[in-house]
């Protein structure tokens, strides 16, 4: 059998190199002996519903409406609803985590629909763009080490009853500031503000999301992605008088 | 060219000026770099209104864009007499500080040929009052600042709209661009080329879609509203560039590529538009062999390194189009300081499979995202932190160094 990695709209989601996302997680399979192929799903071309995995990015404002109109945000069900309720798995970042959530701010800065996969809206923030390094420490229970990233967004994103957050910020904005949290996870569904790519410098994130696809998988050498973590790390925590420069975001 | 009577500088201009060249001649000579930026921000300390000062009553013709700026602004001011005849920002300094120096030191009554951050467009074009604007294209580049290239966009369309006596030179094929200059008041519109889509694919206008399913360089339409390419009236015909009343130019280019035929298009529809003969400025643009350093092929420790400069996913996709083929080894060299953007996770959106291969060598401060992106992109690859090591670690006599703009600035004073 063949993974399928759905990567939707690279071309109105595409922005911060969150494509990068999808060839990272078909890959890793790739490496381990599984087949497994990106399929690109461009803005305007039907959304299959039998991937195994889908992979949302982020990108600009009216981008960002289209394509939760072409998920189906105006309607009942859709696509990628239909394959979370068959049990796919979903990375949504930035935009994507918005669109994917129940609601965000259109261009026009009225409240938009999104799809509800995460119980999750987003306003826009009430102070300057979050830009800037992002170290998040992921839940517990995900048993993952720290999350390195680079966030860039405007928009507030607060969390229901029903989602978790992926975890808590040690440096950067995440959700918002003050909020102290990142994402927000609802079963196999992941939103994420994390840019970087966030798989690229978080092989065991990429990891996770394949093991919820096609179960336990053996071990890789990622020393090279080691290497960047490490710097990455060294970059944002290690320097104390740098911190308070990047705070300025 | 029309002349045009200088009205005489005020004495606080006067002042600023003297300064502001007395603190850029400081600058150099302590070794602090080309000075254009210090004294430009002096220049403006002391007069905050120079810019507009300095350009009054001059011919000033403007270039900005993501990527071709510099270029095409070397290849504006060879078509309009190269040094002597015209005054020039070629360092790059593309802010109103190097913009106020530039014009400081250059003869008043020279015309200018000037570079310009696209995001600071709207407020030259207010200083300066230009008689042309060359569009040349948009797209993402230094996420963390520009976040939007659709603002950058609207700040253009509405920056003309305020100004319809500048003539826009526009890039046809960018629908950023086309949208950018749609209410100028007189557009020469230029079948430049742009490669990369993936930053117009929603419509600038009503959000819908961008199909660029014609041919490349053939068109583009939206599919929810009537904004499509607008006719030629100057296209690329090959190695010749062709206007719309007929006129055929040939182009013999030293710089490699199409990216450079296309800004030689858009430098010589500028000059026109400046009054300036079409075939006299094509012999002129032909004798650029390098532009501050790209394109030169430099010896480094003995071996033979070609200097290319890319910096972001467009651009790459102009270098892969006269990067030599495998097995010549390729340096990437990539910085994420401000000037780079400090978000370098552009990276993933460069096709660096089609270095498959041959050898490519990671370099800058930034490497190490770089030898990421390459395992995963399925590319043979080694990595030094530093710029003039990593030229001499594939042990080859020629390779093509390929750097993003501060690892490039990095390796030209290594080099020097």
């Amino acid at each position: 059998m063949t993974v399928s990695v759905a990567l939707l709209f690279p071309d109105l989601l595409g922005t911060y190199g969150d494509s990068g996302n999808a060839a990272i997680l078909a890959a890793r399979l790739r490496w381990r002996g599984i087949d497994s192929e990106v399929i690109t799903v461009r803005s305007g071309q039907p959304v299959p519903d039998s991937c195994e995995l889908y992979v949302v990015g982020g990108g600009e404002d009216l981008p960002q409406s289209q394509a939760a109109v072409q998920l189906g945000a105006d309607r009942e069900g859709g696509p990628l609803r239909r394959a979370v309720d068959r049990g796919a798995v979903v990375l949504a970042v930035c935009a994507g985590m918005q669109i994917v959530g129940r609601s965000f701010t259109g261009p026009d800065g009225a409240p938009a629909a999104g799809i509800g996969l995460l119980d999750c809206s987003t306003e826009p923030g009430r102070g300057p763009r979050m830009v800037g390094e992002i170290v998040v420490d992921p839940a517990p229970e995900l048993d993952l080490p720290a999350l390195t990233g680079y966030e860039n967004h405007a928009g507030a994103t607060s969390l229901g009853p029903a989602a978790q957050p992926l975890g808590r910020v040690r440096v950067g904005c995440g959700n918002g500031p003050g909020r102290g949290v990142d994402g927000a996870r609802s079963g196999k569904v992941i939103g994420t503000y994390l840019h970087g790519p966030v798989l690229a410098r978080n092989p065991a994130l990429a990891d996770l999301l394949l093991t919820w696809a096609v179960g336990p998988l053996s071990p890789l050498d990622d020393t090279e992605c080691d290497d960047l973590r490490g710097e990455r790390f060294a970059a944002v925590l290690g320097r104390p008088r740098r911190r308070v420069r990047a705070g300025r975001g | 060219m029309v002349a045009t009577e200088r009205p005489p500088l005020p004495a606080r201009t006067r002042l600023a000026a003297g300064i502001g060249l007395a603190t850029a001649g400081l600058s150099r000579r302590l070794g602090r770099g080309g000075g254009s930026v210090i004294g430009g921000r002096a220049i403006l300390a002391v007069d905050p209104d120079a810019l507009a000062r300095l350009a009054a009553g001059r011919t000033v013709a403007l270039v900005s864009g993501t990527n071709g700026k510099t270029t095409t602004t070397s290849l504006l001011a060879a078509a309009l007499g190269g040094p002597g005849a015209v005054v020039t920002n070629l360092l790059g300094a593309n802010l109103p500080p190097g913009l106020a120096a530039a014009l400081a030191a250059g003869g008043a009554d020279l015309p200018a040929a000037l570079e310009v951050d696209e995001a600071w467009l709207p407020r030259v074009v207010q200083a300066t009052r230009p008689r042309a604007v060359a569009l040349l294209n948009l797209s993402r580049d230094q996420l963390d600042r520009n976040n939007e290239v659709r603002t950058l966009s609207g700040g253009w369309r509405a920056a003309f709209e305020a100004h319809p006596d500048v003539t826009v030179v526009a890039n046809a094929d960018d629908p950023l661009v086309v949208w950018g200059a749609g209410r100028a008041g007189a557009v020469v519109w230029v079948g430049a080329g742009q490669p990369w889509t993936d930053d117009a694919g929603g419509c600038p206008a009503c959000g819908g879609r961008i199909d660029f399913s014609a041919a490349p360089g053939r068109g583009w339409a939206c599919l929810g509203c009537d904004l499509a390419r607008p006719a030629l009236d100057v296209s690329l015909d090959g190695p010749a560039v062709l206007w719309r009343d007929g006129l055929s130019v040939a182009l013999r280019l030293q710089l490699p590529g199409r990216a450079n035929r296309a800004n030689a298009a858009m430098a010589l529809a500028t000059a026109a538009v400046l009054g300036f003969d079409r075939t006299e400025a094509a012999r002129k643009v032909e004798s650029l062999d390098e532009i501050v350093g790209r394109y030169a092929v430099v010896d480094a420790g003995g071996v033979r390194a070609r200097l290319l400069l890319a910096k972001n996913p467009a651009g790459w996709l102009e270098v892969f189009d006269f990067v030599r083929p495998a097995p010549v080894p390729v340096v990437v060299a990539i910085n994420a300081r401000i000037a780079d953007g400090r978000d370098p996770s552009w990276l993933w959106d460069v096709p660096f499979e089609r270095l498959q291969g041959r050898l490519v060598v990671a370099t800058g401060e930034r490497s190490r995202d770089l030898a990421v992106r390459l395992r995963y992109a399925g590319v043979e690859h080694v990595r030094r932190s530093d710029l003039l090591e990593a030229i001499g670690a594939s042990g080859a006599p020629d390779v093509d160094v390929v750097a993003n703009y501060t690892s490039f600035q990095q390796l030209r004073s290594r080099l020097a």
